[in-house]
């Protein structure tokens, strides 16, 4: 047998084993289905839930506040980024501000940003956006910061004009440090949309898991968080493409794990 | 050489300061059009500080630098300079790498590419367009680098030990490349190195340096070897040895005197 496929069938049954225990546990009273309702249960629920419009709505809604949150957080982290990145000056004034910034849980700002953007959208986009961009912001600093001496040296003699370098050397180079940071951006972009509609909102996977907690359905709950780890699962399916196109020019030890 | 309006690089005197160390002192340094000089010299004697004015990237403390005749203001625009480490966009393909230059300059990337390819192939990089530098061996990134270099057609081509770093058998196919590029399209050239075999094989002229700081010019050689020369027969007729001899005299004792100064 292949090593690969020894280490999937490991994994699939370690996965199984745990779930038969579990179901076996709940189904012969030694765990309380109160508090771990049995996985059987759940994908009853999640089934139920799979055939209601309502979970659609949700999802959707979730998706856009995550997606939207990963561009805006991506966009000005990147612009704040290279902006500083190339001017060291103001680089070292106002890095204290950006250090506090990044200290403040940011979970926290969700009930002020409730409070100044209300229930909709805008709110789970702005708490998403606070933790992406200092994501991309330390990643493209660093990676403008770090471009090869030689590299920017040749790319001047070959008269490259300011926006030249910007285009051709110090974007690309950023770029690497971004793409690699992706999957982490990705995660902060759901944990915002989802801890800010678990504060407070009208739809959303959050919304729903916030539901369930209020009635204590152990079964809503969990059934809420399988569907959430599924949905990052499927997204960073998809980074993960994205990611192995845009690094074509990479050689392959460098990125393979 | 003298009275001829037609040197391609003319350093006068020259005098480099960084701050109260003194790089070069009275340099002088004369180029033709189209002729191939080298410059050896002992480690640390400023031989890249003199490409460095050369490009207009040192203002000289005093001195004349002129370029064609003309005072040499600003950067110079007649100048290609290929580094020691080869500066090859790794997010770029080979052929990418040697339109940059041209992109630079406001072509298009159709465009670019189309000038680049046929100078691929002058350095015996056909088929290598869509390659990205992780792909290449270290010699197929020197050739890149070095069209990446030619391909703006630059009168005067400065090239900072660009081989350096490869090994004897790669480095000499280097120099069969380089010379046959320079054959067909004569430019002024000016090659540092450390390598006097190199030196000697590639030039028409090798210039010395004394030991640094405040270097000098402390001697040149006329290398008398026919062209077009072949660079694997080269190294082992009486000819050769000779030059090598004589340029030894002069570099041996600055060589000794780096060494003192260092220890």
């Amino acid at each position: 047998m292949p090593r690969r496929t020894k280490v999937v069938v490991a994994q699939v049954a370690i996965v199984l084993a745990l779930l038969l225990t579990w179901e076996l546990g709940v189904r012969s009273g030694v765990i309380d289905s109160f508090f771990f309702p049995a996985p059987s249960t759940l994908v009853g629920r999640i089934k139920e839930w799979m055939s209601t419009a309502d979970f659609w709505t949700d999802v959707g809604t979730t998706l856009v506040e995550t997606i939207l949150s990963f561009i805006v957080g991506i966009a000005i982290g990147t612009a704040l980024g290279i902006w500083l990145g190339l001017n060291p000056f103001t680089a070292d004034v106002v890095q204290p501000f950006i250090k506090i910034f990044n200290a403040i849980p940011r979970i926290l700002l969700g009930p002020i940003f409730v409070i100044w953007f209300g229930l909709g959208l805008t709110s789970k986009v702005a708490l998403g956006v606070t933790l992406v961009l200092f994501v991309a912001f330390f990643n493209t600093f660093q990676g403008v910061r770090e471009v090869n001496p030689v590299v920017l040296a040749n790319a001047r003699l070959l008269r490259a004009s300011k926006s030249s370098l910007l285009r051709h050397v110090y974007l690309p180079s950023a770029t690497t440090w971004i793409l690699s940071s992706l999957r982490v951006s990705v995660g902060m972009a759901v944990m915002g949309a989802v801890v800010a509609e678990y504060l407070g909102s009208s739809a959303g996977l959050g919304h729903l898991i916030a539901q369930a907690e209020g009635v204590l359905d152990a079964t809503g709950v969990f059934a809420g968080i399988i569907v959430l780890s599924a949905f990052v699962v499927a997204l960073d399916a998809v980074v993960d493409r994205a990611e192995k196109r845009l690094l074509v020019w990479r050689p392959p030890a460098a990125h393979e794990t | 050489m003298e009275g001829q309006p037609a040197l391609a690089v003319d350093l006068h005197d020259v005098l480099i300061r960084f701050g109260d160390f003194t790089a070069v002192k009275s340099m002088n340094l004369q180029v033709g059009d189209t002729e191939f000089v080298a410059v050896v010299g002992p480690t640390g004697c400023g031989k890249s500080t003199i490409l460095n004015t050369v490009t207009g990237l040192l203002k000289p403390a005093s001195g004349d630098v002129r370029i064609f005749g003309r005072p040499l203001t600003g950067l110079n625009d007649q100048s290609g300079y290929m580094l020691q480490q080869e500066g090859l966009l790794p997010w770029k393909t080979a052929q990418d790498n040697v339109g940059l230059g041209l992109v630079f300059q406001g072509k298009s990337v159709e465009q670019a590419r189309a000038q680049a390819r046929p100078w691929l192939a002058k350095v015996g990089l056909k088929g290598f367009e869509e390659r990205y530098p992780h792909q290449l061996s270290g010699g197929q990134r020197k050739r890149v680098a070095m069209a990446q270099t030619l391909i703006m057609e630059p009168r005067i081509v400065l090239m900072d030990e660009p081989f350096s770093a490869l090994d004897v058998h790669t480095r000499r196919l280097m120099h069969r490349i380089l010379l046959d590029l320079w054959q067909a399209e004569r430019r002024s050239l000016i090659f540092i190195t450390h390598d006097l075999d190199e030196a000697i094989t590639l030039a028409d002229r090798v210039v010395v340096m004394s030991a640094g700081p405040a270097s000098r010019m402390v001697g040149e050689v006329k290398i008398t070897l026919p062209r077009p020369r072949d660079v694997s027969a080269l190294q082992t007729t009486d000819e050769f040895v000779a030059l090598y001899r004589e340029i030894w005299s002069l570099l041996g004792s600055e060589v000794e005197k780096s060494y003192a100064t260092q220890n």
